[in-house]
């Protein structure tokens, strides 16, 4: 268990995502099975602790220690889970320190009645390390910023495999993994897959760049709309159906909508989209807003499915009944798409096929798509099998130009990691008669050559300070301009300007642009969708 | 004679009347008599200063040679009568030179620790306890959450993540008069013997402890010959600067600097998050809660007078103790100063 709560307490610390992959890969090496195993499954969440809850733990608390110490004590902290694990006064006697699979194996075993005491007594054997780490086990919210991709990376960097392989096995392993921790020091086969409608690695784009257009025959490509929704797979085996992201994980549970409006034995690569009940005829697609709404929930409310339901617009193929349609090539995996999907399912359609010959029509195409839910358009290879990863040639991606706006830096935040010493993120406004508003903020987008240069403007016109946040002089005569690039824009009610804006990040710095000129609040409001 | 007649807080600090002195206050007064060399305990510009006689030589140091008219050295343990009270120093385990201050009239002993810790630090003399009437204590990490762990599993979680992380500088902030001093020499104990590098700021702070007798091994002037670029020559290397020097362009000279701070603020997530640092080393020069309680369980004062930190949960303690506690509210010491 200390072992399990020192990669915690380093992994909470650490920004960088190969820091991060080191400590994993390290701890996998120094930890046997079983216990690695039982970690990984808590990192990525595979594992409900049903015995104690949280009131639970606070009962245990309040059995040792003074309320009016521990609501003073949590006020400081700031944390419940942290303050109780810290002010713990530790009986000293035959207590051992329990092992994350004992941890686990006796939560699992024990009742509601015996569990609380189980719990007891470890606190006692732990450290606060240890007790902060079992309560977060207990209680299920890690939060120590490691998403079950990364842990994914760190078990393929470990066994030396494509991570890919790793996400193709994962749905139809269990914690806590010896058969894949065999695998990947070498000592056994490879486990088999037995699950139903288990995840296939999917096949990513290049955008296209300056130069590849002469390399790309359209002829022998077909396009299709690029959708602003996100990548999905369904995958439907008899009575097993499940929704998968891009990078393996099962969202099935959030979308009961969609897994239930497709009928047909078949794994399919799509997008999934939200669309307007309101609207019978066909999907009317909605903002990606509308969809984010439904996103990183582990359950929906009957509510949220009536108001914001769900479907997925299908463009390829990869697995039909008894068949596997990876090596075929993408025009007979079409062929088969449309057979199957028809006019379309109770939640699954068709990506329609686009007609251009020439780029000038492509380019036509890309600018002035139909509906704001189109960021662009696709290319993909007629004869392209389907391969996992990001093969170059096969695919392409080509999005809209980014919007873009003038705005003038108001705030500035220290960074992390390599950028500690830097102020790296910066918070940007437009103006309002003669108040700038903040409309967004971005971290992105500069050389380290321009973010030196950002960084002494913010040190030698700094205004106030507020711990890690320096706001900056910002008027009508003075400051520094940014054109900002951002995907799309939202209305927000979080907000004091009434938008958020996507993905935005620095397009150029407007060192020659006198603040004064910087764009206003009014010219961000005409580019909102209708309301 | 009443406590409080001997020893009373003024908006200068603590005032002993009888005495006309005060003890570290915080504007310039006649006659301070000052506990340790930190800065928020120790100031230039008072007429007579009295503390051990390293108190004053780091006063010398930090501040120049004139930092008061008068240094009155009194070593641990003496005793010098000043206008009828006797006052004298006893140690207190907090940095190299300090003390806490008895000052006794009629009877009537109060001991104002000063800043003080329990455990055992390489640089100074343990904290002895001193039976009073009075006994005024610090309170920097007065919450029931705060228990510093062992310093030695703590330092050697650094060495661990040098080993982990080889390509990259550790950059430990540590406050110059006594934590750095602490971390060199607990690293020398846990066998690390390769140059540690310091940045200027603790050049002479190091110097003094050298000369005062803490051996520090060798160290290295954290510098870069100019137009010199030459990073890697700090890859896997420990070097201990001011906190604040993490956050500066001076970092820069590092490659991929990882932030180590080595405070007992690090006890608390939050903290550290905040601060960007990416290994909290829990390493403090003040008494956690139970070197608190069980010091005064010790000492068995009379009266429990708690100052600068938070003073609440130790009078409730003392409450729940069937103690008598009053929160006295000092202003002008760095309630986070560590």
């Amino acid at each position: 268990m200390n072992r399990f709560a020192a990669l915690l307490d380093r992994l909470i610390y650490t920004p960088s995502r190969n820091g991060k992959i080191r400590l994993l890969t390290d701890y996998f090496r120094e930890t046997p099975d079983p216990d690695r195993g039982w970690a990984v499954a808590a990192i990525t969440r595979d594992l409900e602790i049903r015995s104690v809850k949280l009131a639970a733990i606070r009962e245990i608390i309040a059995s040792r220690v003074d309320e009016v110490l521990f609501n003073l004590s949590r006020d400081y902290v700031g944390d419940t889970a942290e303050a109780a694990a810290l002010i713990w006064p530790e009986r000293h006697g035959a207590n051992r320190v329990p092992t994350l699979t004992e941890v686990v194996e006796e939560l699992n075993a024990a009742s509601r009645t015996e569990a609380p005491k189980l719990v007891e007594a470890w606190f006692d054997a732990l450290d606060a390390d240890g007790r902060w780490a079992l309560i977060k086990l207990i209680t299920g919210g890690l939060r120590i910023g490691v998403a079950s991709r990364l842990v994914k990376l760190a078990l393929a960097d470990f066994g030396n495999k494509e991570p890919q392989e790793i996400e193709e096995l994962w749905h139809g392993l269990e914690a806590p993994y010896t058969d894949l921790f065999a695998w990947l020091e070498g000592k056994a086969e490879k486990p088999t897959n037995a699950m139903l409608a288990p995840f296939r690695p999917v096949m990513l784009s290049h955008p296209i760049e300056e130069g590849d257009q002469d390399r790309i025959d359209l002829a022998t490509m077909a396009k299709e709309w690029k959708w602003d929704g996100i990548r999905i797979q369904l995958v439907r085996e008899g009575d097993e159906a499940r929704l998968y992201t891009r990078t393996g994980d099962d969202i099935s549970s959030a979308f009961p909508d969609v897994i239930e409006g497709f009928s047909v034995n078949a794994a399919i690569d799509g997008e999934l989209l939200v669309f307007d009940p309101n609207i019978t005829e066909q999907f009317a697609v909605r903002p990606f807003n509308d969809l984010q709404q439904r996103l990183n929930r582990k359950k929906v409310s009957a509510k949220m499915m009536a108001s914001n339901p769900a479907f997925v617009r299908a463009y390829d193929i990869l697995w039909c009944g008894e068949q596997d349609l990876r090596r075929a090539p993408l025009s007979v995996r079409r062929a088969r798409l449309e057979a199957l999907i028809g006019p379309g399912l109770a939640r699954v359609d068709l990506s329609p096929r686009l007609e251009a010959d020439d780029w000038q029509t492509l380019a036509h195409l890309r600018a002035n798509p139909p509906i704001d839910a189109i960021e662009g358009v696709m290319l993909k290879s007629l004869d392209s099998e389907y391969v996992p990863g990001r093969p170059k040639g096969p695919w392409w991606k080509w999005k809209k130009d980014p919007r873009l706006v003038d705005a003038v830096l108001m705030y500035a935040q220290r960074g992390h990691g390599k950028r500690s010493s830097f102020y790296s993120d910066y918070t940007f406004g437009c103006w309002q008669g003669d108040e700038l508003v903040p409309v967004g903020k971005a971290y992105s987008g500069f050389t380290d050559q321009e973010l030196k240069k950002i960084d002494k403007f913010v040190r030698d016109n700094t205004v106030e300070r507020f711990g890690p946040v320096r706001s900056v002089r910002a008027d009508r005569e003075f400051g520094l301009v940014f054109e900002v690039a951002f995907e799309g824009l939202n209305r927000s009610t979080r907000h004091k300007s009434g938008l958020a804006m996507r993905f935005p990040r620095i397009n150029r710095l407007r060192w020659d642009k006198p603040s004064g000129e910087a764009d206003n609040l009014t010219a961000l409001e005409a580019m909102l969708p209708p309301e | 004679m009443k406590p409080e007649a001997l020893l009373h807080p003024t908006p200068k600090g603590l005032y002993c009347p009888p005495g006309d002195f005060y003890i570290d206050p915080v504007a310039p007064v006649d006659r301070a008599v000052i506990t340790h060399g930190h800065a928020d305990h120790a100031r230039a510009g008072h007429g007579a200063v009295l503390a051990t006689p390293e108190t004053l030589a780091i006063m010398a140091v930090r501040y120049g040679e004139g930092f008061t008219q008068q240094r009155q050295a009194l070593p641990l343990g003496e005793v010098i009568d000043v206008s009828g009270v006797s006052v004298w120093l006893s140690p207190a385990g907090h940095v190299l030179g300090s003390a806490q201050a008895v000052v006794e009239r009629q009877g009537t002993r109060i001991v104002t620790t000063g800043d003080y810790k329990r455990r055992r630090d390489p640089t100074c003399d343990a904290f002895e306890p001193v039976a009073c009437d009075v006994f005024i204590s610090e309170a920097t990490f007065g919450l029931p959450v705060f228990h510093h762990p062992d310093t030695a599993s703590e330092v050697r979680k650094l060495l661990r993540s040098v080993e982990q992380f080889p390509e990259r500088t550790h950059l430990v902030g540590a406050y110059a008069l006594g934590k750095a001093q602490r971390v060199i020499c607990h690293l020398r104990e846990e066998g690390y013997d390769k140059p540690i590098f310091i940045h200027g700021a603790m050049q002479k702070l190091c110097d003094l402890y050298e000369e005062l007798g803490v051996s520090l091994g060798p160290l290295e002037t954290a510098t870069v010959e100019r137009g010199k670029v030459e990073k890697s020559r700090f890859a896997g290397e420990i070097v201990i600067c001011p906190p604040s020097a993490i956050q500066t362009t001076w970092a820069r000279r590092f490659p991929d600097p990882l932030p180590v701070f080595a405070s007992g603020w690090m006890r608390v997530r939050q903290r550290a998050k905040q601060r960007g640092v990416e290994l909290p080393l829990i390493m403090s020069d003040h008494a956690d809660w139970a070197e608190l309680t069980d010091t005064v369980r010790e000492v068995d004062p009379a009266q429990l007078w708690v100052t600068h930190g938070r003073e609440d949960a130790l009078c409730r303690w003392a409450e729940l103790e069937g103690r008598q506690a009053k929160a006295m509210r000092l202003v002008g010491y760095e309630e986070d100063g560590e």
